[in-house]
């Protein structure tokens, strides 16, 4: 992993969030993320893991308790994250070439270098044949692509993503867990993603924590000891495998009550 | 191409067959050429009169076209301020439906006596008559934007005037076009609609609606006919000019405005 160190840490400390009537969504949250990790949230639905990100990325700001980004408030770390969401949300009026440099220019980044910048991770994400085409013309899979290229235009070192792939077929799905794999050990961010997908979490992660819903809190925590690089291969390793029966079984325990 | 050739040529065929039936009426029924002139004596009265027919249309044309393009710019404005906030559309959105409900056939003497008869009054009613459609499709356009559209603004720190001119605006476009289309049909009917009150302050020239009802008391019925379908040439214009405007802005990235390919 190239330049961890200058990549954030974030630390929960007792967060707790609840929406508008009272109803609590997250409580209590402890947990730290480390520099250069990739965690994966993964629970069933209603345990707030997107309310995890949206914390994170201060889209919505916790009830009680404190969200650090390597010391500073989620609002101030903005310009440090980039946040891939679940649809791909390309703009449908701009072409992918500007779709992709969108980041760039609403951070009044100069036209040359926001060109270049497009150029490169167009190239990246393999979507320079279609740089002028627009969304609509686009597969699933090369919007996600697009999607992903945005994202990493501004030169994030955390990235945040919320079931990105979740819409898409298995195979692409799989193709996509092993180009974001590619760009981390690239680029190294800090990654913290959620998914559905056990499979998908064991894959991406180096820790995953299983969330209990009613309300959100910690269930269980996965370290995740396979060596990068992975590739597909690993899908058929025992290890592998096992990790996933576990998870499985943990998130199965945390439906029960 | 073999199947629009055909359309085209049914919709010929049908017009045709309009005419002959037009014709047969008069032959079977022996209706007054006041009452009903042949298509013929409406030809021959488009031919004759001509120069002046085109003179109605223009100011017809030029009295709706201002009233459409002034409510286009005051109908975004309004929406733009309805955007800002649920409290502000509850509470002005109300006076949006009066606008649409009341009939402009008793508000134009009212709106006459305060601009005066004339050009001015005519462009009035038309842009009265058409602000209703902009002014509701283009907030629901604005308001509209996918959450995560919002939130990846937000992410990025973009400003408000940035939400404005890169999110919000051409997001609603599409919106805005559904609302032209609407208000191009109706701004063409308020002119119309009011020049048979204003009437004209030229001499001897005014717009269709008032040479429509200056024909009616002569019983010209025959150029009355003319200016009838003066009336519905310059609504068909209006209508493909906004559907090719529409065309050229979207057809690139929008759903709506795909043209289903032929054959």
């Amino acid at each position: 992993m190239s330049a961890t160190s200058n990549v954030p840490q974030i630390e929960f400390d007792a967060v707790v969030k609840s929406y508008g009537t009272g109803r609590l969504v997250l409580s209590g949250i402890d947990l730290t993320i480390e520099k250069g990790e990739f965690v994966s949230f993964i629970g069933p639905s209603g345990c707030g893991k997107s309310t995890v990100l949206k914390l994170i990325s201060g889209l919505t700001p916790a009830s009680s308790g404190t969200i650090r980004i390597d010391g500073m408030t989620p609002k101030d770390a903005r310009e440090t994250s980039s946040f891939i969401f679940q649809d791909a949300t390309l703009l449908p009026w701009r072409t992918v070439r500007e779709n992709v440099g969108l980041g760039l220019e609403l951070e009044h980044a100069a036209a040359e270098l926001r060109k270049k910048k497009t150029s490169v991770l167009l190239d990246l994400v393999g979507l320079d044949d279609v740089a002028d085409a627009y969304p609509r013309e686009l597969s699933g899979g090369m919007k996600m692509r697009a999607s992903i290229a945005r994202a990493l235009a501004t030169n994030p070192r955390l990235l945040l993503m919320d079931e990105p792939f979740a819409a898409l077929d298995e195979m692409t799905r799989d193709r996509l867990n092993e180009e974001l794999l590619r760009l981390r050990a690239e680029q190294g961010w800090t990654a913290v993603f959620v998914t559905h997908s056990v499979a998908e979490a064991v894959f991406l992660s180096t820790r995953i924590i299983v969330l209990k819903p009613n309300p959100g809190r910690i269930h269980a925590i996965f370290p995740v000891e396979l060596p990068f690089p992975r590739t597909a291969d690993l899908h058929e390793s025992r290890e592998f495998d096992n990790l996933v029966t576990q998870v499985s079984h943990s998130l199965r325990e945390a439906l029960k009550r | 191409m073999r199947k629009r050739f055909l359309a085209a040529a049914n919709a010929v065929a049908v017009f045709g067959a309009l005419l002959l039936i037009w014709q047969l009426i008069l032959w079977i029924f022996h209706v007054q050429p006041f009452m009903l002139p042949s298509p013929w004596a409406v030809a021959k009265a488009v031919v004759a009169r001509f120069p002046s027919l085109l003179t109605s249309l223009a100011i017809t044309a030029e009295e709706s076209l201002g009233g459409l393009i002034a409510s286009i710019i005051v109908g975004v404005l309004i929406a733009l301020v309805f955007a800002q906030s649920r409290w502000v559309r509850t509470m002005l959105y109300p006076y949006t439906i009066l606008l649409q409900t009341v009939p402009i056939l008793a508000i134009a003497p009212l709106i006459l006596m305060w601009v005066g008869a004339g050009t001015a009054a005519v462009t009035f009613i038309a842009f009265i008559i058409s602000l209703a459609p902009i002014i509701a499709n283009t907030t629901q356009g604005l308001i509209s934007v996918d959450e995560n559209l919002v939130n990846l603004f937000l992410m990025h720190n973009a400003s408000p005037a940035q939400m404005l001119l890169k999110l919000r605006l051409p997001h609603a476009v599409p919106s805005l076009f559904v609302g032209i289309r609407i208000a191009s049909g109706i701004a063409v009917i308020g002119a119309i609609t009011g020049e048979l009150f204003a009437g004209s302050s030229r001499v001897g020239e005014g717009g269709l609606g008032y040479s429509i009802l200056y024909a009616s008391t002569q019983l010209q019925t025959d150029y009355l006919f003319a200016l009838v379908l003066a009336s519905v040439v310059l609504g068909f214009s209006f209508f493909f000019v906004v559907m090719f405007l529409e065309w050229h802005f979207l057809h690139r990235w929008h759903e709506s405005a795909l043209v289903p390919e032929t054959e």
